[in-house]
């Protein structure tokens, strides 16, 4: 098993509080496999992603624990954490396409990226670094290039590839195709999957707001909603038979390539999620469910229903009963 | 009857690096756009949608070309032309969260326009037309009206910039990429929207990346690559039958929840001693004959084969054919873009580029 997460909170200190982004987060990610992380903004699945390499001065672990290939993953600790980054877990942050500097070139870029991580043997790094490169079709000439000669779906590829470059066990990609074009974004999925298949990643936690790119690239899919976890389950399972209302709402409202607006309307969610500050207790979900009743004014444990199904509602969990 | 026509709009952009050289973003782009009607016009990043709707509403001037919003060129307005020009288009752009000056009240976005357009209205009548344009968006006055924009939903704030259009009782909306910064859940009311408005008799120009959401709203269909349209005609003819190679690489390439990607595993590189991956490039041959001084190499990313490539390109067409290109990187359109042929009634397609 490559990663294990149990009952993790992870708070943001503000002058009203903490906020809790997320609330009591138990999942678990096997070798091999790309967990799609969905759900709508503020629902803290940038945060869980964030907080599984990096807790940044606002945030604070407040429970719960990570263990990594059978260690522990000392979250909390920024300094134990350091030597890990990048071997052992690694991050495509969001907008990375903005992320490389514009006043190094690439290989000056990566060569420094080696020297800070304590990384000795670079000839062969970047050996490897260049085959990489080649084998996701572009020349290796971009390594001589300045970030701003490259084009977004470019620069997104080559950051994933300095990330992954010391084949780390957990990849952490935080919204890597959002703001590319549909033909760059199959070929960034695409290249998450080949590496995976090539092993130079064990296992991927893939985020985003956009399902269809899930239903393309990931094996499981984990639906957020409000700091909780509401769904966990294959790929197939959430597309095709969602069993938490969110996910069944959120599936419902997507546009489908052939579907028109005089074939069918399409519908929302109404409402918006709670806000964070003073969460509502219960099922959070609550005010937008048109199946809510009585008893979900208790939280809905996330619990396994079926093998390899885990879901958060009390409906479904009494209708299984 | 309104027609905002778009006739052989070209536009070149110079850049202030790379020696000046003149980037093609719109080569000769015809269309017309009726009311009631809703065009969208697909491409990727770089094709020219954003810029045909920028000059639609003025906010460029096209190097060639003209439009005409019922029947007047609107490069011939004056200062008082253009005040009603833009009560008739209007346009709502992709982020709704840098719309709004964050220190005023959402509302100010109305108030700014009653200043120009309605002073003559009483308080209560234009408190009326608000919340009738409110109405329209479906969006609850006590919900959005003294709010700060950081309290709204990004579709909300959508919504009151698509009321802030109707409140001008527009004719022709563009609609720049007005959905893709939101959330799933709030995305398709903004689309419902748009189809309400259309049947209202509204035209709506459309630009967008994503292909199921152009096809879900709009009537006609426009593909636009590198500033030139490759592929137009009915919605359901485009998506139904492409034609066009390229339409049809963007039909593969979009992502659908009940349809897998066919996923082809990469083949080995072959890596020399020095560690260097043999190259294969992929550069074409120049065709014979040496080059002539307007014309200048640049280099395009291919979207089939995510390959970069070598190509010429003319630009002296459009200069107009004696403009002198200044140095030797700087270059060169043709902007001749590829002929359209009819394939069928109501579906035109480019040849070959």
């Amino acid at each position: 098993m490559s990663i294990s997460v149990e009952n993790l909170s992870v708070a943001y200190r503000s002058h009203r509080g903490d906020v809790t982004a997320v609330d009591n987060v138990s999942f678990t990610l096997a070798d091999g496999e790309i967990m799609g992380l969905a759900g709508e903004s503020g629902s803290g699945k940038s945060t869980l992603g964030n907080a599984l390499i990096y807790l940044d001065p606002r945030m604070k672990q407040i429970g719960g624990k990570v263990m990594l290939d059978g260690k522990d993953l000392p979250i909390a600790d920024s300094r134990a954490m350091r030597s890990l980054r990048m071997t052992e877990v690694s991050l495509v942050p969001q907008y990375a396409m903005s992320a490389l500097p514009p006043t190094r070139k690439l290989s000056k870029l990566i060569s420094d990226l080696l020297k800070s991580h304590g990384i000795h043997n670079r000839d062969e790094v970047l050996a490897e670094m260049k085959r990489r490169i080649a084998l996701i079709g572009l020349k290796d000439d971009v390594l001589s290039k300045y970030s701003f000669e490259l084009s977004g779906g470019m620069r997104q590829r080559v950051t994933i590839i300095m990330s992954t470059l010391l084949n780390p066990s957990l990849l952490i990609a935080d919204e890597v195709t959002s703001a590319l074009d549909v033909s760059t974004q199959r070929a960034v999925g695409e290249m998450l999957l080949e590496f995976r298949d090539r092993g130079f990643i064990k296992s991927a936690i893939a985020i985003t707001h956009d399902l269809a790119i899930l239903a393309q690239i990931a094996d499981t899919i984990t639906i957020m909603y409000a700091g909780r976890l509401a769904e966990k389950a294959s790929t197939d399972t959430i597309v095709n038979e969602p069993l938490h209302p969110y996910t069944q709402a959120l599936i419902a409202s997507l546009p489908e390539v052939g579907v028109r607006y005089d074939q069918g309307t399409l519908t929302g969610i109404p409402g918006r999620p709670p806000s964070l500050v003073n969460p509502p207790t219960g099922c959070r979900f609550r005010d937008r469910c048109p199946f809510a009743f009585a008893k979900c004014a208790e939280t809905p444990p996330f619990e396994e229903i079926k093998p390899g199904h885990q879901v958060a509602c009390w409906k479904v969990t009494e209708e299984v009963k | 009857m309104s027609t905002l026509k778009v006739d052989q709009v070209s536009k070149l952009f110079r850049a202030t690096s790379r020696g000046g050289a003149l980037t093609p973003a719109l080569r000769k782009v015809s269309f017309e756009l009726n009311q009631g009607e809703v065009i969208s016009l697909i491409g990727e990043s770089g094709s020219g949608k954003t810029t045909i709707g920028k000059v639609i509403l003025r906010l460029v001037a096209p190097t060639s070309g003209t439009v005409t919003f019922d029947d007047k060129n609107i490069s011939t307005y004056s200062a008082h032309g253009l005040r009603d020009y833009y009560r008739n288009v209007q346009g709502v752009f992709q982020d709704p969260f840098s719309s709004y000056n964050p220190i005023y009240r959402a509302e100010r976005v109305f108030e700014l326009l009653r200043g120009v357009y309605f002073h003559k209205l009483s308080d209560k009548e234009w408190r009326e037309k608000i919340d009738a344009a409110l109405d329209a968006v479906s969006l609850n006055p006590g919900d959005v009206l003294g709010k700060y924009p950081y309290q709204l939903s990004g579709g909300q704030q959508q919504r009151l910039l698509i009321a802030r259009a109707l409140l001008l009782e527009v004719k022709v909306l563009v609609a720049d990429e007005i959905i893709s910064m939101l959330d799933a859940s709030t995305r398709v009311d903004v689309l419902n929207l748009l189809v309400k408005l259309k049947r209202a008799g509204l035209a709506i120009l459309f630009v967008t990346h994503d292909l199921s959401l152009g096809n879900y709203v709009s009537d006609r269909t426009i593909i636009l690559r590198h500033g030139a349209i490759v592929e137009m005609g009915a919605t359901q003819k485009v998506f139904g039958n492409p034609q066009h190679d390229y339409t049809r690489m963007l039909m593969t390439a979009v992502p659908e929840l009940h349809k897998k990607w066919k996923h082809t595993p990469l083949g080995a590189v072959a890596v020399a001693s020095n560690g260097h991956a043999v190259a294969t490039d992929v550069i074409e041959a120049s065709p014979g004959g040496p080059v002539a001084p307007a014309l200048a190499h640049i280099t395009l990313l291919d979207e089939l084969t995510h390959t970069e490539k070598v190509v010429k390109r003319d630009f002296r067409a459009v200069l107009g054919g004696t403009r002198k290109v200044s140095s030797k990187s700087a270059v060169a359109v043709s902007l001749e873009p590829p002929e359209l042929h009819e394939f069928e009634p109501d579906h035109l397609v480019a040849e070959p580029e």
